[in-house]
């Protein structure tokens, strides 16, 4: 069982990101200190709802760039509604309308794929596009600043307060909480519903699934309007983060995702992965994107960086499979 | 007599104007063990596919446990107790053991959250039904076929099955294997639960079927207690005609090989492959799906370059790395799937002919020739008995028999040494297996030297003057053609 763990992923992406931490410290001290830490954390709260969206796709054989624009989408068109209509009720209700605009756009995505079996990569580069220009040419173009107050206090709130030796106080946003829940409740839902099951059996073989008796249908529904619904909720939290809605916001940051999961050994070809590699991956390419600029490397390197661990964490698997995999498939005795 | 499990009466599906089945009946009794037996093609398939519900006849009836079914539904079917095992098992490489046999039970409990320490004692349970036991946790795309196959089994069982429909499980199983898969049957049927055996391989359908209904161009022919029927009247049944044992022998005295391998090998592939062939043979090279031999062959044709050994051809050492370099040696290989590697299917039957000969059909101004075109052709087609009305036509428009001589015609256009084919006639009607046939042995008596590559006994049995067996990577016997027969067979195998 330990043997197993030392051969996974998630076991490689540990030792790389410790020796990153410990050279980034040795360069800079104030890597370590709780601001920057907390920093680092602040800045995955958003990127760790969307690394769950995307894994999910990934684990049922497809792939979904459209989450940015079902987030943006759904927080702009949220404020837009809450800001004209004078609101000053609960955080809760934002939360509920951008979670059913993410919903009913997730819907759409999942119509094309699941009823008229068109390739995923497609429909969501497609209704990526759709949605986000519609939002601009329907519902607006600039920026929000005038927040409902529920949503502003809620930006505000922090746990884990802690006055620092210069005396600034620093705290982590309320917002790690949702974000945690929803890491929480996904990872659950994957392992011991069926539904989570029916995802990872689709993704590792769709027509088995359908002969066992799982419905691809329902399946890809639940994938994608679930999917469409975590970004809705993210778009709300970045905006409220942000306390600011920009309707360009969020858009591009697709493939970064998409690279910290298949980073985290999700396979693209679906039935492979975990919260756990994808929560990794994304900690590694926050680390770069934050923390490099802090061992004096200019911050024009870390797309490069980024690339280059890219390519070479999955070449390093690939070349790995294909050894286990001409070991198995060995004829020879 | 008791009253049967499964009872379909004149069944009938057609499929675009095609007719599958033209009223087809079968009967299957609880706790017996039937064979469904029939060439490629014949409707096996079709009839498996309405009895799983997953087609509905255009017209007959199904009775399932005295209940009539117009509208079979593959659920309704999965609930009256009918499991099918198809060839590629449907089971999940991703998930665990454990998940792949008891995730079907789970889902038909409509369980909304799933308990692991249960999962694995449903697992353990259907393993120990059947004697097996593997470990739960492992990953199934970790295991051999003939393990994956017993998970399919196991989990039929979990379904409460009482009729298990085994589609061709012996394709890739090793004799052992096979002796161990009837002993599981033989368990089933001691429970009481039926099993249709679908198979076309004559020995295997004696060893194990208590009864046997025979299937041809989708009519029923005869459903007979196999206690009666013989491998003659077997064969009679299947294919129409009456078995004449004709076979193939060649005089290679005083011959150079035309083709010679000395330790031939690729890792992790096969080893120590030296091989003869004389011009005017037909070497025939069988073993199980897996052993080696589709890799020996693309080796000799430079897909799979060789890692070690040599190879002469007419005396003369050549290293043969590359396509180009096979092609150039005279060597041709017609590969196993004829839709995806051999053939350019939207396109004409012309232009398939010429794909690998168009350098020779140009003109001076490096224009092609229409006229060579046609005249090659035209005489193509004329001499392999493509059966079309134009050569323009897509090569998909033609049957399954008349594409593999298209196939054919395209590489022996190019006035091939060596020719290499790998099932040549699978998923082929009988007619045009014969012809096939003629057209090879027509081609070894011109001088040519021809490598069969086969999993039909009776194929290689009438058509080689010599058959080599291979197993795991390693020629394990040769046996002269006119002496190959299952028993042969098996004893090569273990050697």
């Amino acid at each position: 069982m330990y043997n197993k763990f030392f051969q996974t992923t998630e076991f490689y992406l540990i030792v790389i990101i410790s020796l990153l931490f410990l050279t980034i410290g040795s360069q800079n001290s104030a890597f370590f200190s709780i601001n920057n830490m907390f920093d680092l954390i602040r800045s995955g709260i958003v990127p760790g709802i969307f690394v769950v969206c995307a894994l999910i796709v990934l684990v049922s054989g497809g792939i979904d760039v459209s989450f940015p624009a079902i987030a943006a989408f759904s927080m702009f068109t949220t404020t837009t509604i809450l800001s004209e209509a004078g609101f000053n009720g609960p955080i809760i209700v934002p939360f509920l309308i951008g979670g059913a605009i993410g919903f009913i756009l997730g819907i759409i995505n999942a119509v094309f794929i699941a009823l008229f079996k068109l390739p995923t990569l497609i429909v969501t580069l497609g209704t990526s596009s759709l949605f986000s220009g519609f939002l601009l040419t329907f519902i607006g173009s600039s920026q929000i600043s005038n927040l409902p107050t529920s949503m502003l206090n809620f930006s505000k709130m922090q746990i884990l307060k802690f006055t620092d030796e210069t005396g600034i106080v620093v705290g982590l946003p309320i917002s790690v909480l949702v974000t945690a829940g929803i890491v929480i409740l996904v990872s659950l839902l994957l392992k011991y519903t069926m539904i989570g099951r029916s995802i990872y059996a689709f993704g590792g073989d769709p027509a088995s699934a359908e002969r066992v008796g799982f419905s691809p249908v329902f399946i890809q529904f639940f994938v994608y309007s679930f999917v469409g619904m975590l970004s809705g909720i993210a778009g709300i939290m970045h905006t409220s983060m942000m306390r600011n809605s920009n309707p360009v916001d969020l858009m591009g940051s697709e493939l970064l995702i998409i690279a910290a999961v298949v980073l985290g050994g999700t396979r693209i070809s679906g039935g492979h992965g975990t919260i756990k590699g994808a929560l990794l991956g994304l900690l590694l390419v926050i680390t770069i994107q934050n923390s490099l600029i802090l061992m004096g490397i200019p911050s024009y390197w870390q797309r490069f960086v980024i690339g280059a661990l890219i390519l070479i964490g999955t070449g390093l698997t690939a070349v790995q499979v294909k050894k286990t995999n001409a070991k198995r498939k060995s004829i020879l005795t | 007599m008791e009253s049967p499990l499964i009872q379909l009466e004149n069944i009938t599906k057609s499929f675009g104007g095609v007719k599958a089945l033209k009223g087809v009946s079968l009967t299957i009794q609880p706790g017996e063990i039937h064979c469904l037996a029939g060439e490629n093609g014949c409707g096996k398939s079709t009839l498996i596919k309405v009895m799983s519900g997953v087609h509905t006849p255009d017209h007959g009836q199904i009775f399932i446990n005295g209940k009539k079914y117009k509208h079979l539904s593959p659920l309704e079917a999965i609930k009256e107790g009918i499991q099918v095992i198809y060839q590629d098992f449907s089971i999940f490489p991703n998930l665990t053991v454990a998940e792949n046999i008891a995730l079907g039970s789970e889902l038909s409990a409509k369980r909304k959250v799933v308990s692991w320490p249960n999962m694995r004692r449903i697992a353990k349970e259907a393993l120990s039904k059947i004697n097996v036991d593997l470990e739960l946790n492992e990953k199934v795309e970790n295991l051999s076929v003939a393990d994956k196959q017993l998970i399919a089994i196991s989990r039929a069982l979990m379904q409460k099955a009482k009729l298990i429909v085994m589609d061709e499980p012996t394709t890739a199983l090793t004799h052992k294997e096979v002796d161990a898969l009837f002993k599981v049957i033989n368990g089933l049927k001691q429970d009481g639960i039926s099993v249709l055996f679908v198979s076309h391989k004559l020995e295997e359908i004696f060893a194990i079927s208590e009864r046997i209904t025979i299937l041809r161009n989708g009519s029923n022919v005869i459903s007979e207690q196999a206690k009666n029927m013989d491998t003659e009247k077997l064969v009679y049944h299947m294919t129409g005609r009456k078995l004449q044992d004709k076979y193939y022998d060649v005089d290679v005295k005083n011959k150079v090989p035309i083709l010679r391998t000395d330790k031939f090998g690729l890792d992790h592939s096969f080893e120590n492959v030296s091989i003869e062939i004389y011009p005017g043979e037909i070497v025939g090279l069988t073993g199980l799906l897996g052993s080696g031999r589709t890799e020996l062959a693309e080796s000799l044709f430079g897909l799979l370059p060789a890692t070690s050994g040599r190879v002469f051809i007419n005396s003369k050492e050549i290293k043969i790395d590359s396509v180009q370099k096979a092609v150039k040696e005279k060597i041709v290989y017609v590969p196993e799937d004829r839709l995806t590697e051999g053939l350019f299917l939207e396109q004409s039957i012309e232009r398939n002919i010429i794909a690998s000969t168009v350098v020779s059909l140009l003109t001076k101004l490096k224009m092609l020739n229409q006229d060579k075109i046609n005249q090659s052709v035209e005489n193509w087609i004329d001499k392999l008995g493509v059966v079309t009305h134009s050569s323009k036509l897509p090569v998909k428009a033609l049957s399954g028999g008349n594409q593999q001589k298209v196939v054919l015609a395209k590489w022996l256009s190019s006035n091939p040494n060596i020719l290499i084919l790998n099932g040549p006639t699978v998923g082929v009607d009988i007619g045009a297996k014969e012809d096939i046939h003629n057209i090879i042995k027509d081609l070894a008596k011109d001088g040519l030297g021809v490598l069969l590559i086969s999993d039909d006994l009776t194929e290689l049995r009438q058509n080689c003057n010599r058959v080599l067996v291979m197993n795991k990577g390693r020629i394990s016997g040769e046996v002269r053609g006119r002496d190959f027969n299952q028993k042969t067979w098996s004893e090569l195998q273990e050697a």
